[in-house]
């Protein structure tokens, strides 16, 4: 019954977030704020991630090929696949979720338990508006970070294959090449728009609404990882079952 | 002046105000006195809005609350000015942006124009030379000042304070005392400020609300106080050692 009601009040707090919006002039600021501290500073963690990943990815591939009719470029073909479908979108945001998921609750979370979210209120702010509003809009670039991420996949997987030994640089690169089809490419960016929804609106819920102290803080953090990654990877299952099946 | 008739508040089977009903003026300070737990706070969070009260009414310059629309609530809510018990500052902004943050919301001042009210306003609190420096930067009396200055800077008609002195040396809370007092004035703004702190009481208490368990106990001022009729107020006034020494020498006279 709990999380019936916890679901009730993530719609009326999205409705009220797209409500009495903050002026413009100010939003503006808040939104390139937010593009630094959700987008840009994410990028570090991103760009080592998907590089060794897609290593592994093409390594693991090319160890579990054992059959001589089986040929090298599948290496290639199975590296872009895996990071394009899959890991670039998903897994990528499931770190996400723990990165920028555990800072928007903190900082939200914070700002409830000093007052800070009342002192917006006692002004006439919307408060839901002035927190929540730029970081959906700063996170309409997490697809960007996801297109680097799936480059940056194939990039390791060609390092790792050609300078590991386990293929030519040419047999890899006609693997990335083969059977593509561009659906796949839409279907992955579909999702991280639906993600960066998600990753945006689940912990500044569990920020929002939190009650306690800096202890509860702590326990709304780990908890907006926790759901933030449910919902992905069920928002991911529903999302493929429509658009791939 | 502020009109409160037959407030009632609840949360879950607890009552939490009981037929409060009272009014603040314009131009005074009024405090609002009581041990904790009586009700003080959510009695200050229902005038302000942020709780909606299960019965009775509020009245701003005779216009109830709950029959303002949202655009008059908010027209309403940037005539206020609020000090948070622990300041409430964006730990994100400096201390300029924190004064200044009325303003940017709320008008079209250029930014030369906004830095001189923020210049004008932390000069009149006394905090010079902090323009830049984070909350975490200063000490809770400059934390104070800096919100006592955030919630005059866009000329309010009304200033509500939560504890504004909880956790400061007695001379600096008397400081605030007087700076709150001195703006009341000056401004002639209507003031509330949440309490128990017997010191401000005598410093300022120029209309005082007693609550106790919900309900208003008592009415009266600073003069009028140490004569109260009631002995839940006298044992309030004499609960701490300081004036219970008074009163002893007093009576061994």
């Amino acid at each position: 019954m709990k999380h019936f009601t916890e679901i009730g009040a993530y719609f009326l707090m999205l409705g009220q977030v797209f409500k009495r919006p903050t002026k413009r002039s100010v939003l503006k600021e808040l939104i390139l704020k937010e593009v630094e501290e959700l987008i840009l500073n994410s990028l570090g963690i991103v760009v080592f991630i998907s590089f060794f990943v897609g290593g592994v990815v093409s390594i693991q591939t090319a160890l579990n090929i054992n059959n001589p009719l089986i040929p090298d470029l599948l290496v290639g073909f199975a590296t872009r696949q895996s990071v394009i479908l899959e890991f670039a979108p998903t897994f990528i945001s499931i770190i996400m979720a723990g990165k920028i998921g555990s800072f928007i609750t903190s900082s939200i979370g914070s700002m409830r338990v000093t007052e800070q979210i009342d002192a917006l209120e006692v002004m006439g702010i919307n408060s839901l508006n002035y927190l929540v509003f730029p970081k959906i809009i700063a996170l309409l670039f997490y697809p960007f970070v996801i297109g680097i991420a799936m480059f940056l996949g194939i990039f390791g997987g060609w390092i790792a294959t050609v300078y590991g030994g386990f293929s030519s640089s040419a047999a890899f690169i006609e693997g990335v090449q083969s059977k593509f089809i561009p659906f796949h490419l839409i279907y992955a960016f579909i999702k991280s728009f639906v993600f960066a929804f998600i990753l945006a609106t689940v912990p500044s819920f569990k920020g929002y609404y939190m009650t306690g102290g800096a202890l509860e803080v702590g326990k709304a953090s780990t908890a907006a990882f926790v759901w933030t990654s449910v919902i992905i990877i069920i928002a991911n299952y529903v999302i493929t079952i429509l658009l791939l099946s | 002046m502020i009109k409160v008739n037959h407030l009632n508040k609840q949360f879950g089977d607890t009552p939490i105000l009981r037929d409060v009903s009272t009014a603040f003026e314009r131009g005074k300070t009024n405090l609002i006195i009581g041990s904790s737990g009586s009700g003080k706070t959510v009695f200050l969070k229902c005038l302000l809005g942020l709780y909606r009260p299960d019965s009775g009414q509020i009245l701003y310059s005779d216009k109830p609350f709950s029959k303002m629309d949202n655009n008059e609530r908010k027209e309403l809510r940037q005539k206020i000015g609020m000090v948070f018990q622990g300041g409430a500052l964006f730990d994100s902004m400096t201390v300029e942006e924190n004064v200044m943050f009325p303003l940017r919301m709320f008008t079209d001042q250029t930014e030369q124009e906004m830095i001189h009210s923020v210049n004008e306003v932390l000069s009149r609190v006394n905090l010079n030379n902090a323009n830049k420096k984070f909350p975490s930067e200063i000490s809770g009396g400059m934390q104070k000042r800096v919100a006592i200055a955030r919630a005059i800077v866009n000329n309010p008609r009304y200033l509500f304070c939560d504890e504004p002195n909880s956790g400061l040396d007695p001379k600096t809370a008397m400081v605030i005392d007087n700076l709150i007092q001195e703006i009341t004035q000056e401004y002639d703004i209507t003031t509330i400020i949440n309490t128990h702190d017997m010191n401000s009481v005598m410093e300022i208490g120029q209309n005082i609300v007693f609550l106790q368990y919900g309900k208003v106990a008592w009415e009266g001022n600073a003069n009028t106080i140490f004569n109260a009729d009631k002995q839940e107020v006298i044992d309030f006034v004499y609960s701490s050692n300081l004036f219970k020494k008074i009163r002893e020498i007093q009576r061994s006279k």
